[in-house]
């Protein structure tokens, strides 16, 4: 019998390929990338189903034979953890006849029945039994377990998936988006981020690339925003102005920030990044100069946490971090959730307020945002002109001590990374 | 059992409050629908299931006082987009129980019913609504407003109107 994984995958009817020279130029992107189903369908080959995506973090399956519901694009994935401790993704799709074999959002299980016929899996996939076994003479179990996503990489308690059996490894994908994840984590006196708080699911109608090019466009938030600076006291606004000594960057493989350091740092104020000072989170600040010594802790403390897209689907934003899931070619999900940082209960619970105020379906900020998705969504259906421009801050690109492509911190210099890459993975055979 | 002629003028009241509540949230009438909350009002929607702890985990709105107001001055900018336009909104509330008087305080439960037009289209959200309502002179006022979305746990499309 063949194993299920080596049957050959039907070739899709072959429609002549894009022309991606000519939809994504040097300063242009055709509207039809947004709404073409046909080249969702290729990116999800392409991308989605190829590179390497964010799934969970460990936290989340902190112990023994607890699981997760996840997802790699439209596909839900199980995170499991084995009674080993090793983490598996496996496809939540009975090799049988098809079915679900995990209804539950997250728990603790040795193993997935599935309801339609018994068959019942291992939480680290193997196929473990059937009911009335005698109808299958001669079948080989090893070959009927869960599907699992080919490759599974963990980067400081980030799990990423990759459904291809080869390609770049996770270190060589993430590249300097590692060290990010580094100062992220350094936000905890233990030097570790948990994901503890549940997610929000927010869903919009438009195309999931809206999105991820919205997360490091620092050009909209005076705008797109302008209510809530108005009446909060929210030090964001300065950081996004044309003033703004901040800088956008392309880390290449899609992966750009806003790196709002020069601004804190010109602040020199510790925990201004999180619009707070020292003295209202007495018991965060002891134990990192506890941790780290005075010196250090004060330059995580003013540095703060990380603005970005890790490219296709994980962005992080200082307080919180979304992860997007595309469901069709105009429909997205962002599941959303506070950042907690472990050994840091005062600062982790002033993190869940913050991020309930300013995300999800009614939050001060992500309303609006998804506002202009949709309405964006709607804009690039029209004709004339059939292309979104890019431009900003082309003249004034620069390259910054590491050879990184830096703009001020309105300019489009993201974006622009964010196109290259996808265009060198749809151009890929 | 039946209600006394008490209960029956309680109920009333109640569903004038809550139908009152509701004509002001669809009719986007801000500062008005503010002035029904207390001082140390809660307006809380959960997500993921209708009892979670808003304290440990993501709730769709959990606003206390001061957050609500922020919500209304927000609203009040004009650049509040996912509400400019308005969501023209049309909401039936029934089911009205009383589920406790201690004399001071009321916790009043109804189903919830709003049709929702907006940019994106329409859309139908159904809640759950449990409140708590404090008398205060011949009236009452909201010290708690719990919005149980039938389909919290899934995701959802903006509602950044008042729910």
């Amino acid at each position: 019998m063949e194993h299920c994984a080596t049957i050959p995958i039907m070739p899709v009817a072959s429609a002549p390929a894009p022309a991606w020279d000519h939809l994504v130029r040097a300063n242009h992107v055709h509207g039809s990338l947004y709404t073409d189903p046909a080249i969702y369908q290729e990116e999800l080959h392409k991308i989605w189903f190829r590179t390497w995506v964010y799934v969970g973090h460990e936290s989340e399956i902190p112990n023994p034979n607890d699981f997760a519901m996840k997802s790699i694009g439209p596909e839900p994935v199980i995170m499991t953890r084995d009674k080993s401790g090793e983490i598996h993704l496996l496809h939540n799709r009975c090799p049988h006849r098809g079915n679900r074999v995990c209804m539950t959002e997250q728990g603790n299980a040795r193993s997935f029945t599935c309801p339609y016929h018994g068959w019942t899996f291992a939480n680290d996939g193997d196929l473990k039994g059937y009911p009335f076994p005698s109808g299958y003479e001669g079948v080989d179990r090893r070959e009927l377990g869960l599907g699992r996503v080919a490759r599974v990489g963990n980067y400081r308690g980030f799990i990423f998936g990759s459904m291809a059996a080869e390609g770049s490894t996770l270190e060589e994908h993430l590249g300097a988006a590692m060290r990010s994840i580094d100062a992220l984590c350094a936000t905890s006196p233990e030097g570790q981020v948990e994901i503890t708080a549940g997610f929000l699911k927010h869903k919009v109608k438009a195309n999931w690339k809206f999105l991820v090019e919205n997360e490091t466009d620092g050009y909209h938030p005076s705008f797109v925003h302008a209510s809530i600076f108005e009446v909060a006291q929210s030090g964001i606004g300065t950081l996004y102005s044309a003033e703004s000594t901040a800088v956008s960057r392309d880390f290449g493989n899609g992966h750009t920030e806003n790196d709002l350091r020069p601004e804190f740092r010109k602040r020199d104020v510790p925990m201004s990044w999180f619009g707070t000072t020292a003295d209202k989170l007495p018991d965060y600040v002891t134990k990192m100069n506890a941790a780290y010594g005075e010196e250090k802790a004060r330059t995580i403390m003013i540095d703060g946490t990380p603005h970005i897209m890790i490219f296709p689907n994980l962005f992080i934003a200082e307080i919180q971090i979304f992860v997007i899931q595309p469901l069709s070619v105009n429909e997205t999900v962002q599941h959303v959730t506070a950042l907690q940082f472990k050994g840091a209960p005062d600062l982790n619970r002033r993190l869940r307020q913050q991020t309930m105020g300013s995300v999800g379906p009614a939050g001060f900020l992500l309303a609006d945002d998804a506002e202009m998705y949709e309405r964006t969504q709607m804009g690039v259906q029209m004709r004339n002109p059939e292309w979104l421009y890019l431009g900003r801050g082309k003249h004034r690109e620069r390259r910054d001590e590491d050879g990184f492509l830096i703009g001020d911190n309105t300019d489009e210099v993201p974006s622009r990374g964010i196109w290259r890459h996808y265009k060198s993975m749809m151009e890929a055979a | 059992m039946a209600m006394t002629p008490e209960q029956r003028t309680t109920l009333e009241d109640v569903t004038r409050f809550i139908y009152r509540e509701a004509r002001l949230q669809d009719e986007h009438e801000y500062d008005a629908w503010e002035s029904l909350w207390t001082d140390d009002g809660i307006y809380w929607v959960p997500a993921n299931g209708d009892d979670i702890d808003p304290e440990q985990q993501m709730s769709i709105i959990y606003d206390n006082r001061s957050r609500i107001s922020l919500r209304i001055r927000q609203y009040h900018t004009g650049k509040r987009f996912s509400q400019t336009p308005q969501s023209r909104l049309r909401r039936l509330v029934s089911n009205v129980e009383i589920l406790s008087d201690n004399g001071a305080e009321l916790r009043v439960a109804a189903n919830a019913m709003v049709f929702e037009s907006q940019t994106r289209g329409d859309q139908i959200w159904a809640s759950r609504n449990e409140y708590t309502l404090r008398r205060e002179g011949d009236g009452f006022r909201m010290a708690f407003k719990k919005v149980m979305l039938v389909n919290n746990h899934t995701a959802l499309y903006s509602m950044a109107f008042l729910i």
